[in-house]
C-alpha cells in the first residue's frame, strides 16, 4: 500500500485508539499526524470541557473519523452519538442549547450544512441558540467518494442565513483558536473543516485570532490572495513560487465569511494591484461571491474567483482532484500569471 | 365538560371558555388563523397550563420548569390567549396579533414571546428539540419534565421518528409526546393521505409507553396526564388524544375548508355565541 493510500484510509477507517503507529509517523503532506485538525478536534473539546460544563458533543456515527470519541472517553456523560440521524442531531443540539448547554455537533459538511439547513437555519440560527455545527470533510476533500460525500456548496447555504456565524479552519492550531472563541461568542455558527488532514499553516494556536477578523499571513504589493480553509497551505506555497519570479502577493486567511472582514478586502483593493480569491468550493456563492459583494462599490480592479466552476466533480483522489482543478501551489499560481498577465495587456 | 378543578386554582374549563373566544378574536385580527387545529387542542392546552406543567409565570426562564414545544406551531393562538391569562405578559398585547412589529405571528417565537420555550412552525422538528431539552435535563441533573404536543399528519415528517427512535434509545421517561389526533391534515383524512394509524403500536415499538384518551374530556386529560411517570431513567411517554378537528364550531368540525380560513360577519357572531354556550355533544356529519 503506498503513503498516500494508507493516508486515506487513517481518515475514513478512524484512527482513534490504537492507531499509535499511525499518529507518530509523517503523514503525506508533512505535518505530523498529532498536529492535524483529525487529531484535536475531540481532544481540544474535552479541554475546554474540563472547564465548562455548559459543553456537550454530538455526532452522527462518526465519533471515530471526527475523534469526538477522544471527548466521549474523557466526558462520557456529555456525549452523544444519535446515529445515523443528522437531522435530529441538529435538532436535539438546539433542544440543548435552548438549556443552557453549548452543543458541538460534528458530521461530514454535506450532511450537516447541507442536509440539515433548514434545521440550522429554523432551529438554530433564527431563535439565536449557541450550537457549533462542525461541517469536516467538505470540498472534495472525499475524492473518489463522489458528490454525495462531496460539500462544493455549504458556504454558499450558510452564508445566506442570518445571524449564524460562518467560519472556515485552516489548521490544527487554528481550530483550536475557533473552538476557544466560540464559547463565549453568541449566536448559532457553522464550522467548516477540509479533510482533517489539512498541513500546519499555523505554527502555534494564532493569539490574535479573532472570529470577524482576516490574518494577513504575508505581505505583497502586486497581488492580494484571498483564501480560506483547506487552500491556504496551497496559496501560501504559490506565493513562494511567485516571489521566485518576482511577484510579491499579499496572502489573506479571510477564515471567517460571516460576518465577513470587509475593511480587509477594501485595504487589499486599495493596496494591491489585483485580486483573486480562492476557495475549495463552488465558485457560486462562497468566498468569491462574497469578496465580489463588497469589490462591487471599489471602483475598477482586476478581480477573478477561483475555485471550482458550476459542475460536479469527477472522482478521484483528492490530490489529483487539487491538480486538475488547479488548486495546488502551481495551479494557484499559474491563475495569478493569468490574471496579472491579463491585466496588463488590458490595462 | 366536566369543570374540573386545577392545581393553581384555576377552574379549568371556566378559564378556557375565555380562551376559546379568544382564539377567534385574535384570527379576526389577523384576518385568517389556523381555528379548527386549535379547537382539536384546546382541552389539552388549557390542562396542561392551567392544572399540571410546573411554572412560574413571574420567572419565564426558571431552568427547573417544565418545558412545553409546540410542534404543531400552527396553533400558536391557542397558546397565547393561557399565557397572557397567566400573566406572562399583558393581554392587550395580543391586540396587535400578526401586525407589523407584533411580537405575536401565526407560530411562536420564543425570542419575543415570554413563556414560549422553543420557537416552531416547521413541522417535524418539536420532539427533536423536546430530546435535546431532556437530555440537558439529565446532563444538568433536573428533574424537569419536557411535553411536545405534536399534530397527527405531522407524524408523516421522517425527523419525528428520528427523535422517537432517540427518546427511546436514551430511555427518556421524563419526555411526554401529546399527539392531537384531530384526524385531519391539510388535504384530507390522514388515514387517506398518509395513514399514521396503528400509531400507539408505532410509538411502543419504538420503545415508548402509549396511553389513547379522549382529547376533549378533561377527566380523561387530567387522569392521563396524573398517571404520567416522573423524569428519570425509562420508557418515555406518548399519549395519543383522539380529537375533532375545529371541535366547539359546528361549521369547522372535521371540515378541510377550515384549516386556514376567516370567519366574517355574521359568522362571527354566530361562532363566538357557540363557543360562549360551551362544548355540545358531537354529532357526525353525513359527510367530510
Amino acid at each position: 500500500m503506498s503513503d498516500h493510500q494508507q493516508g486515506q484510509d487513517a481518515i475514513f477507517r478512524g484512527t482513534s485508539g490504537g492507531d499509535a503507529a499511525l499518529k507518530d509517523r509523517k503523514s503525506i503532506i508533512g505535518t505530523p499526524n498529532a498536529a492535524l485538525p483529525a487529531f484535536v478536534l475531540g481532544e481540544e473539546l474535552a479541554d475546554l470541557a474540563d472547564h465548562d460544563p455548559r459543553i456537550v458533543v454530538l455526532t452522527a456515527d462518526l465519533a471515530n473519523a471526527n475523534r469526538t470519541n477522544d471527548f466521549r472517553k474523557r466526558h462520557p456523560e456529555r456525549f452523544f452519538n444519535v446515529g445515523i440521524a443528522e437531522k435530529n442531531m441538529i435538532t436535539v443540539a438546539a433542544g440543548m442549547a435552548s438549556c443552557g448547554n453549548i452543543p458541538y455537533a460534528a458530521t461530514f459538511a454535506s450532511f450537516c450544512a447541507i442536509l440539515g439547513a433548514e434545521q440550522l437555519k429554523t432551529d438554530c440560527a433564527y431563535p439565536g441558540m449557541k450550537v457549533r455545527l462542525i461541517g469536516h470533510h467538505s470540498g472534495m476533500s472525499m475524492g473518489f467518494y463522489g458528490t454525495s460525500h462531496h460539500a462544493l456548496e455549504d458556504l454558499a447555504m450558510t452564508r445566506t442565513i442570518a445571524d449564524l456565524t460562518v467560519i472556515c479552519a485552516t489548521d490544527a492550531n487554528h481550530l483550536r483558536a475557533i473552538l476557544r472563541a466560540s464559547l463565549n461568542h453568541p449566536g448559532a455558527m457553522y464550522i467548516r473543516l477540509g479533510r482533517g488532514r489539512d498541513p500546519q499553516v499555523y505554527a502555534d494556536v494564532p493569539r490574535d485570532f479573532a472570529i470577524g477578523k482576516a490574518a494577513t499571513l504575508r505581505e505583497g504589493k502586486t497581488i492580494s490572495l484571498i483564501c480560506c480553509g483547506s487552500v491556504v497551505r496551497a496559496t501560501l506555497d504559490a506565493a513562494q513560487l511567485l516571489a521566485e519570479r518576482g511577484i510579491e502577493a499579499r496572502v489573506i486567511d479571510m477564515h471567517t465569511l460571516k460576518p465577513l472582514d470587509e475593511a480587509a478586502i477594501r485595504k487589499a483593493a486599495q493596496e494591491t494591484g489585483a485580486i483573486l480569491t480562492i476557495e475549495e468550493h463552488n465558485i457560486t456563492g462562497g468566498l468569491g461571491s462574497a469578496a465580489a459583494e463588497v469589490l462591487v462599490s471599489e471602483g475598477r480592479i482586476p478581480f477573478q474567483r477561483h475555485g471550482i466552476p458550476d459542475e460536479f466533480v469527477p472522482v478521484g483522489p483528492p490530490a489529483a482532484l487539487y491538480a486538475q482543478y488547479k488548486l495546488d501551489a502551481p495551479g494557484i499560481a499559474e491563475k495569478v500569471l493569468t490574471l496579472l498577465g491579463g491585466t496588463r495587456t488590458t490595462n | 365538560m366536566t369543570g374540573a378543578v386545577g392545581e393553581r386554582g384555576h377552574n379549568v374549563s371556566r378559564a378556557f371558555l375565555a380562551d376559546r373566544a379568544m382564539f377567534v378574536r385574535l384570527a379576526r385580527i389577523c384576518g385568517a388563523g389556523h381555528y379548527s387545529s386549535t379547537f382539536s387542542a384546546a382541552e389539552l392546552f388549557a390542562s396542561l397550563y392551567y392544572a399540571h406543567l410546573k411554572l412560574d409565570p413571574r420567572d419565564p426562564k426558571w431552568p427547573d420548569r417544565d418545558r412545553f414545544v409546540l410542534s404543531k406551531g400552527h396553533a400558536a393562538i391557542g397558546l397565547y390567549p393561557i399565557l397572557a391569562h397567566l400573566g406572562y405578559f399583558p393581554p392587550e398585547l395580543l391586540d396587535n396579533f400578526t401586525r407589523l412589529g407584533s411580537a405575536f405571528g401565526d407560530h411562536p417565537n420564543m425570542k419575543h414571546i415570554p413563556g414560549i420555550d422553543f420557537s416552531s412552525g416547521s413541522l417535524g422538528h418539536g420532539l427533536s428539540i423536546a430530546v435535546g431539552m431532556a437530555l440537558s435535563a439529565r446532563v444538568q441533573k433536573r428533574d424537569y419534565r419536557v411535553y411536545c404536543m405534536l399534530g397527527d399528519g405531522e407524524l408523516a415528517e421522517g425527523q419525528i421518528w428520528e427523535a422517537a427512535m432517540s427518546a427511546g434509545h436514551y430511555k427518556l421517561q421524563g419526555l411526554i409526546a401529546i399527539v392531537d389526533r384531530n384526524q385531519l391534515c391539510i388535504d384530507g383524512r390522514t388515514e387517506d393521505v398518509m395513514a399514521i394509524e396503528p400509531v400507539e403500536e408505532r410509538f411502543r415499538s419504538f420503545g415508548w409507553e402509549a396511553q389513547r384518551i379522549d382529547g376533549h374530556d378533561f377527566d380523561s386529560i387530567l387522569a392521563a396526564l396524573g398517571r404520567l411517570k416522573p423524569a428519570g431513567t425509562g420508557r418515555p411517554q406518548v399519549i395519543i388524544a383522539d380529537t375533532i378537528k375545529g371541535r366547539g364550531v359546528r361549521r369547522m368540525e372535521l371540515s378541510l375548508q377550515w384549516h386556514v380560513a376567516n370567519l366574517a360577519g355574521d359568522d362571527y357572531a354566530d361562532a363566538e355565541a357557540e363557543i360562549r354556550a360551551g362544548l355540545q355533544p358531537y354529532r357526525e356529519k353525513a359527510h367530510v
